[in-house]
């Protein structure tokens, strides 16, 4: 049994399956974020003694944080355009570029975390910084997944780049669509939390 | 689709069984779990019917197996009771009616009914059911973690939510994964249905069922996110001491509570109804395909006013994002806000009135067979009509706010669901039994379901219209006997109990003729014993792996019954004419 249009693109909606679930799936993930993005506005506008972000957070880190996280947008990218130029070697260095990004964030949020903890800032602290570690922990959870998701294709599942090439093209960009829209939630959360 | 390598080799019983990719294997998983569990939800309100009929009394020989944490010497605490009737709601609606509505027939029947080999994502759909099952154990576990299962009712408000006992924890880790699978069951039935239909089935010849579930994907996969961040935040709460829905200078018990304070109990609320309220729509969207199958098959002619019904349910599936907070009318709202709110409920009805018009209208000159399916598809019309007009006087704040929180409230939606949605999914075993078993249920069985159960139903849940008009609350332990307006109507109580364990004996005829039928009942003649005309039909009985034999071309509408013209009274999509 073959399920059709895994690999090729349907003449109706000129999209392959996963592409048209990986929308789907970042439509979700929209109401998801979006909900707690109001939720962060509702608690804003109702607290008049509402803190600045640079009363608790250092903005560099996040900066170079946002540095890092759109620079592997970018290599994401390269690797999808080097699988279509058939150069799986190059795409997989690529990959690998990318994955390593995603834990240099992670560490640098780890970091981060830790020094608020050192401070004596926590969750119940206050509702500022209560939606910080909310927003930016969900943030990185859906940072893990996209190392997760990553760190297999780049390695056990590499195999298929020479075996089913198109398949694994198409995988690259659909995981690629989906780390976009991590980034994309970061360069949001950047502002918000440290700048504004 | 024979002769490709996947048909060759048999799999083991662990993949063929259990952790099977076939969606008819997944969706029968979710059908006999969420049977399950609608049936354990069931006897946690029979428990509670009980403790109203009869308050503070021993529980007759089960009051002493309950233990003496929530019933001591047979009789219900008032925390028990609240917590049976959280998870009374919850199981029902989460754990019952969703994943049988969406899971079981969605899974089983919509690719059938497009022509696809099977869904589009199979391990997705697997994955789906295997996070659907651990939220259900989780929240079964929760009744045995200390202080008991959530009982903050299934709405969960906060403070109260935020400070309840750590059954309120398992709730909200129980839901995530609940999320999580329908999330999944979403985006797998939006890509089938949209690519996955056989050459020919163009949108406008989908049969009604797979508009229905389509609408319903759009409204799981766009509503639940809002409470999947909800119930984070609640989390975050409860676990990490956050006040996200706690407002400065709560008191509990006499003691501040230790919190930063500053949060809004009002943002859950929200959050809440911004998913239960298109989940209410999933709840009766589903229902209503069902019908439109029966109804068109059993009356032997198009439905009415097909184009009508599609356009109906996809304004119905826009306009249910825009009503949640007639929920809220009592929370003190602005009247600009209230009026807003007001205007789109009375719309939203107007999508629903048509779809139950059409439906009615299909039976206008019809032979309709009154089979055991037609009869509570017939039931199901009658009974949705009751709960969408007692719904009207809710949408409006003038007649709501003495309405609100009373019994009325909980015979409108339970006539909206119990006798609505139910019965539907009730005429959809009946009717797709044959298609999955080879034979058909039991006839007369079925009649004593039906009649037994549309009885007893009118018994329990038009007692609570009268019972919430005379002004008895709701989430009272003792049935308002405390209150003395309650007094002219409290008679009431007994008789929707009574009613309700009749219910309960009557659903007993359904479990016997479901699982007996299995091996005993009449043997259902040929791949389509119904003659309908869907595709779902025109495959062997039991579909096998990968459903078709040959992939099916559409050439007709989906009920093209009594065509003049010709010998038999109906002509399969697949049938070139």
């Amino acid at each position: 049994m073959e399920i059709p249009y895994t690999v090729e693109a349907n003449p109706d909606t000129g999209l392959n399956n996963p592409k048209l679930g990986v929308w789907l799936f970042l439509a979700s993930e929209i109401m998801l974020f979006g909900a707690l993005f109001s939720t962060y506005l509702l608690l804003r506008v109702n607290d008049p003694a509402w803190p600045k972000g640079e009363d608790y957070l250092s903005w560099p880190i996040a900066a170079f944080n946002t540095v890092v996280l759109i620079t592997s947008s970018v290599t994401v990218i390269l690797a999808w355009g080097n699988l279509q130029l058939k150069k799986p070697d190059k795409a997989r260095i690529f990959l690998w570029i990318t994955v390593a990004l995603a834990f240099v964030f992670l560490f640098a949020k780890f970091y981060e975390y830790n020094l608020k903890f050192s401070h004596g800032y926590y969750p119940s602290t206050n509702n500022f910084l209560a939606i910080y570690f909310t927003l930016t922990g969900l943030h990185g959870l859906h940072v893990i997944g996209g190392i997760v998701v990553m760190g297999y294709f780049v390695g056990p599942g590499f195999k298929m780049a020479t075996e089913r090439p198109q398949q694994f093209t198409n995988r690259i960009e659909v995981v690629g669509l989906y780390w976009h829209f991590v980034d994309l939630v970061w360069i949001f959360l950047f502002p918000i939390l440290y700048l504004l | 689709m024979s002769g490709s390598h996947d048909d060759h080799h048999e799999l083991g019983f662990w993949r063929k069984y259990v952790f099977s990719t076939d969606h008819k294997v997944i969706g029968l998983q979710y059908g006999i779990t969420a049977l399950c569990f609608l049936f354990f939800g069931f006897c946690l309100v029979m428990l509670m019917r009980w403790q109203l009929a009869y308050p503070d009394m021993p529980i007759p020989i089960i009051g002493k197996w309950l233990g003496a944490g929530t019933t001591p010497e047979g009789a219900m605490l008032p925390e028990f009771y609240n917590s049976l009737g959280a998870m009374h709601g919850t199981i029902m609606v989460f754990l019952g009616v969703v994943p049988l509505a969406v899971g079981a027939f969605g899974n089983y029947v919509l690719p059938l009914q497009i022509g696809a080999p099977d869904m589009a994502f199979p391990r997705l759909n697997m994955a789906s059911y295997w996070c659907f099952l651990p939220g259900g154990l989780i929240m079964l576990v929760s009744f045995f973690v200390p202080g008991g299962a959530a009982n903050s009712g299934w709405t969960s408000y906060p403070p109260l939510a935020n400070i309840a006992t750590t059954g309120q924890t398992f709730w909200l880790v129980g839901m995530v994964f609940l999320i999580t699978s329908s999330l999944l069951g979403a985006v797998n039935f939006i890509v089938t249905t949209l690519h996955m239909r056989a050459p020919g089935l163009t949108m406008f010849k989908l049969p009604f069922f797979v508009w229905a579930q389509l609408v319903t994907s759009f409204l799981l996969l766009l509503a639940f996110p809002p409470l999947e961040a909800a119930g984070v935040l609640q989390i975050m709460d409860r676990v990490a001491g956050t006040s996200f829905f706690l407002p400065s200078g709560l008191v509990v018990d006499g003691v501040p509570l230790d919190v930063a304070g500053g949060g809004s109990p009002l943002l859950w609320q929200h959050l809440f109804w911004f998913l239960a309220h298109p989940e209410v729509y999933v709840l009766i969207l589903p229902a209503m395909g069902i019908v439109g199958e029966i109804v068109a098959c059993n009356t032997r002619k198009p439905l009415f006013g097909y184009k009508t019904l599609v356009y109906s349910i996809i304004f119905l599936g826009f306009m249910s994002f825009v009503v949640w907070a007639h929920h809220m009318f009592l929370t003190g709202m602005g009247t600009a806000i209230s009026t807003f709110f007001q205007t789109t409920t009375m719309i939203i009805s107007i999508p629903s009135v048509i779809i139950l018009s059409n439906l009615v209208i299909s039976l206008w000159g019809g032979s309709i067979r009154f089979n055991v399916p037609m009869l509570f598809a017939l039931g199901f019309l009658p009974m949705f009509g009751i709960g969408g007009l007692t719904g009207l006087p809710l949408g409006l704040t003038a007649t709501d706010i003495p309405l609100h929180d009373t019994y009325y409230v909980i015979g409108h939606f339970h006539y909206v669901v119990a006798p609505g949605s139910l019965l539907a999914l009730f005429a959809g075993v009946y009717f797709w039994y044959p298609k999955v078993t080879g034979r058909f249920m039991s006839e007369r069985l079925g009649k004593i379901h039906f009649w037994g159960s549309i009885i007893s139903m009118n018994g329990i849940f038009f007692s609570m219209l009268v019972q919430g008009m005379g002004g008895v609350s709701r989430r009272l332990a003792d049935g308002g006997a405390t209150y003395a307006y309650a007094e002219p109507v409290l008679y009431l109580n007994k008789v929707m109990s009574h009613s309700a364990w009749l219910l309960g004996i009557f659903q007993l005829f359904f479990i016997y003729n479901f699982f007996v039928s299995r091996k005993k009942g009449k043997e259902a003649v040929g791949n389509n014993p119904w003659q309908a005309t869907t595709l779902d039909w025109q495959t062997p009985t039991p579909p096998p792996h990968g459903n078709f034999s040959e992939i099916p071309t559409v050439y007709h509408d989906p009920y093209e019954y009594s065509l003049p013209g010709r010998d038999d009274d109906y002509l399969p999509q697949n049938v070139e004419a």
